[in-house]
């Protein structure tokens, strides 16, 4: 019986414009950035100019002083509300303000209270402290040797049992020593035609969502209220209510949309510290970061990578990958970046032996946490190099060495997992069609030279992760669906509505969609890792087939024939006798998952499915001036099948173009652990200008059976290939190779000088 | 501090209004005092034109602007272009191209798509590239955005034809 389908289904696969799409063109959308609540004080922070130190005094008194102030607040007034005042997802390292030391500059040492954010503005400058300068750590390689110590001891927070070996560790910068062994890698290299090594670098970059980080908490009787541009509600309630000692229903968070986020604004960020002020001063209080304040808060990691691989007639035989990841001051979700997408390190190809070793490490740095790609672009960057480095070393052709040597469905990753809906082939075979490889390339004339070059890369879901959702069906068959999935610009309003949709038979503009509000919208772990369409998809498709069943059984109750063309509003008249009632389908969706074996990081089931995606550029390099630009730029993905192919396109497009910003410019510069750059004055993001002149997105032909209607995530895909790919064409246009990001006109001028000697 | 506010009359979106200003207080924050929050500071240096509005039907920066600066002077907000409850076909054409994921630039691009269609009815390309430099999108909906300008252009030329 389908009582519930008065309108054909096809609601998935169809490009609906974004549910919210008039609100943000008008000016209108819900953001935390407008809120204002009566009664609240804003707040400014004070920050460390010291990369490493003890704090030995801090002098408030001629902040308090100026008048508007309601107070300043520091570490030690923090530890009133919450005595043990650390925080963070992976470890419990972070204090909401300095505590003793200070581990970066731009740490939060103290924070100023007023009625009016200008005066708060203005007596945050008047604060000083002195500190007992330590010897600080920035390098990722050296913090593993340093004799400088950012954390004595560490902290895992307890709630991931492969972090528990690490408690009470003292006297290391290794977060975590994640590790990885499969066959016998010496016995390839011994036995090998050729062994190739190389070291790749990327740089520290950061997210600047255009809508900085914000949150607004506000204390009840016994309860607390956080507002907050959060991409990790559920996880926040939990962390402040462990910070508290209270139970989880006490404290609220909610989430309206957010101005884009990146991972930028996942965990816990400003939560902590709002959550103790207001709780301290008995009023509301809200934390605006500025532009500049986000690049002390969270970034992306810096890393170096060396990898080692042996060929035998043309087959990749064994790789070693050693990874080191500069976590800076604090772990935020650094360690599970180096497992979860460390062992994708030897990349997207069937080799029988492989060692990895990937090592989280505490710097002297701003912290560094999850940014589109969890990992896994800085991971492609060095695979997709070097794998176009050996091409030419054997003189191979280096889309015909890919086709060696790929990962084809059914075989085994390095962790003993079969890859399954991988279409990792397809995605390379896409893009070389599309770019006419095979035929003649125009190489240009005098100084202006082209090149091409092609990359792939493939990621792993972080599992295992909890999705919950609720439909509730009303009286008069209109329905609203509850989920704490935070649509940050990614659509997933709109995709997951589509679902609903489609199961309930209904058109997907007259499914509300209700946002994160703990209080309401169940628990969901977070929007990261491209996870929602997966998993919040799954949840939102039982809880959708949970109403339609209830919806059918009343029908039957009701007496009435399968098939009969009752809609939900007649089925509550019918039984209610007017416009009355509730049907609520609640959906929870796990997927299953096997911890990979703590000595060999080996494990049969390590993800519920495989992201797939890569680039191929055609670029032109100025050899006067180093300048590249890109002609044309094609990104192909599996996604599996597209809920909105329209909205894909345009993640495709942006993560792509995200990445291009960090491949050739983005860098966090430092001087002695200051960043010097934290503006757009000198931090150039890309506008409209740096646009290829091209660009082409491709989603290729696949189904992710486990999946919500065969989708899966894909809001990073498009950022794997970026780098190496242009890495790669600048080879190919000018026969010099860059090792470290970003490839700026500087750095490719100078290494074609250096090649002309 | 010291008390340097004053009065001040301005008109907003065609209405007179008038605010007690503080001499330090920009533009974007004055018209946060409206219940307006279409104009958002986000640089906060006049580097992404998410704060964009019209002074006397010249786009600047709110953030960069003092607000006393706009005594007697006319400010029109994005607000303003769905005043009667439809929309405009810049706002239209960016909902049809799918030209913003967030959507917190999307104002100041929608603003400055505006006063470009205004000068140039029918820019190719390159004008459009040009004339959005100023604007910066972090989810890089770049190629939808163009995409929307050309279709709000040849909208609008249609309907004047008529
Ligand atoms: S906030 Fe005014 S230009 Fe960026
Ligand atoms: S749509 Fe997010 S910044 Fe432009």
């Amino acid at each position: 019986m389908n009582v519930m389908r008065p309108m054909p289904a096809g609601q998935v696969g169809r490009s609906v414009p974004r549910l919210e799409a008039r609100e943000k063109v008008t000016g209108r959308a819900d953001y935390v950035h407008n809120l204002v609540v009566p009664g609240m004080l804003y707040t400014k922070v004070f920050r460390s100019t010291v990369p490493h130190g003890r704090i030995v005094s801090i002098d408030t008194s001629a902040a308090e002083a100026v008048e508007g102030v309601y107070r300043v607040v520091t570490g030690e007034d923090i530890r009133k509300v919450v005595p043990e005042p650390y925080y963070g997802p992976a470890f419990h390292d972070q204090p909401v303000l300095a505590l003793d030391k200070v581990r970066h500059v731009g740490e939060p040492v103290a924070v100023v209270l007023a009625e009016d954010p200008y005066v708060a503005a203005e007596a945050v400058q008047l604060i000083t402290a002195e500190y007992e300068e330590l010897e600080p750590v920035f390098d990722e390689v050296e913090a593993v040797t340093s004799r400088a110590v950012v954390h004595e001891v560490l902290k895992p927070a307890g709630t991931f049992p492969d972090l528990k070996h690490l408690v009470g560790r003292r006297d290391t910068n290794v977060a975590l020593d994640y590790q990885l062994r499969r066959g016998d890698v010496d016995a390839a290299f011994a036995a090998a035609d050729r062994v190739f090594e190389h070291e790749f670098r990327t740089q520290q970059t950061m997210h600047t969502p255009l809508e900085p980080m914000v949150s607004l908490a506000i204390p009840g009787h016994e309860s607390l209220t956080i507002h907050t541009a959060s991409q990790s509600p559920s996880f926040v309630r939990i962390e402040i209510a462990r910070l508290l000692g209270w139970p989880e229903n006490r404290v609220r968070v909610v989430v309206p949309h957010l101005g884009g986020g990146f991972g930028a604004k996942l965990y816990i960020k400003l939560e902590a510290l709002v959550a103790c002020l207001a709780l301290l001063v008995r009023r509301p209080v809200k934390l605006s970061l500025t532009m500049e304040e986000q690049f002390y808060t969270i970034s992306k990691h810096a890393s170096t990578f060396r990898i080692r691989s042996s060929v035998k007639d043309g087959k990749i035989t064994g790789r070693r990958c050693e990874v080191f990841w500069n976590g800076g001051a604090y772990a935020d979700i650094g360690p599970r970046v180096t497992q979860k997408s460390g062992f994708t390190a030897p990349g997207p190809y069937d080799i029988d032996n492989v060692s990895i070793d990937s090592y989280a490490l505490y710097t002297n740095r701003p912290p560094a946490g999850a940014l589109r790609g969890f990992g896994i672009p800085q991971l492609v960057w060095a695979y997709e190099s070097h794998t176009d480095l050996i091409a030419r070393e054997l003189e191979i052709d280096p889309v015909e060495f890919r086709r060696n040597n790929i990962l084809r469905e059914g075989r085994e990753q390095a962790t003993g997992t079969a890859m399954k809906d991988a279409a990792i082939e397809a995605v390379l075979e896409d893009i070389v069609a599309r770019m006419d490889w095979s035929k003649p390339f125009d190489r240009g004339t005098g100084p202006l030279r082209r090149g091409r070059g092609i990359a792939i890369g493939f990621k792993a879901s972080i599992s295992p992760t909890t999705s919950v959702a609720i439909v509730n069906v009303y009286g008069d068959g209109s329905s609203s669906l509850y989920l704490s999935t935070v649509d940050m610009g990614q659509g997933s309003d709109t995709a997951m509505a589509q679902i609903v949709g489609e199961t309930l038979g209904i058109e997907t503009e007259n499914v509300k969609v209700i946002h994160p509000d703990t209080d309401v919208t169940p628990y969901d772990m977070a929007t990261l890792g491209s996870r929602s369409t997966f998993h919040m998809g799954n949840a939102v498709k039982l809880a959708a087939q949970h109403a339609r069943d209830q919806l059918d059984a009343l029908a039957r109750s009701l007496g009435l024939p399968p098939g009969t063309n009752y809609g939900p509003k007649d089925l509550f008249k019918k039984k209610y006798g007017m416009q009355a009632g509730n049907i609520v389908g609640v959906g929870s969706y796990i997927p299953d998952y096997k911890s990979p074996d703590p000595a060999t990081g080996l494990s049969d089931n390590v993800t519920p499915f495989w992201m797939i995606g890569g680039t191929g550029v055609e670029i032109e390099v100025d050899t006067e001036t180093g300048h590249v630009r890109i002609l044309r730029m094609v990104n192909a993905v599996d996604c599996g099948r597209p809920l909105n192919p329209k909205i894909v396109e345009t993640q495709l497009s942006g993560a792509a173009l995200m990445q291009l910003g960090f491949t050739l410019f983005e860098n966090m510069e430092y001087d002695n652990g200051q960043v010097t750059n934290a503006s757009f004055a000198d931090y150039k993001i890309p506008g409209i200008h740096d646009l290829p002149a091209r660009i082409e997105n491709d989603i290729v032909e696949a189904e992710q059976k486990s999946g919500p209607y065969g989708a899966k995530g894909v809001g990073e895909s498009a950022t794997f290939g970026v780098s190496p790919a242009i890495a790669n064409a600048i080879h190919d246009a000018v026969g010099v190779r860059l090792t470290e990001m970003p490839l700026t006109p500087e750095a490719v001028f100078r290494a074609i000088r250096a090649q002309k000697g | 501090m010291d008390d340097t506010s004053r009065q001040i009359r301005f008109t907003l979106n065609g209405r007179p209004v008038t605010a007690r200003v503080e001499s330090h207080l920009d533009l974007v924050d004055l018209l946060r005092r409206f219940d307006l929050f279409g104009a958002r500071e986000s640089c906060g240096q006049g580097l992404c034109g998410c704060c964009t509005v019209l002074v006397d039907g010249v786009a600047v920066s709110g953030c960069l602007t003092l607000a006393q600066l706009v005594d007697g002077r006319s400010v029109t907000t994005v607000e303003s272009l769905d005043e009667g409850g439809a929309l405009s076909p810049v706002q239209q054409a960016f909902i049809d191209e799918g030209a913003f994921q967030c959507g917190f630039c999307t104002p100041g691009f929608v603003m400055m798509t505006h006063e470009l269609l205004k000068e140039n009815p029918d820019p190719d390309e390159a004008a459009i590239r040009d004339y959005l430099a100023g604007n910066l999108c972090r989810c890089a909906a770049y190629p939808e955005i163009i995409r929307a300008v050309q279709t709000a252009a040849t909208r609008m030329k249609t309907a004047q034809a008529a």
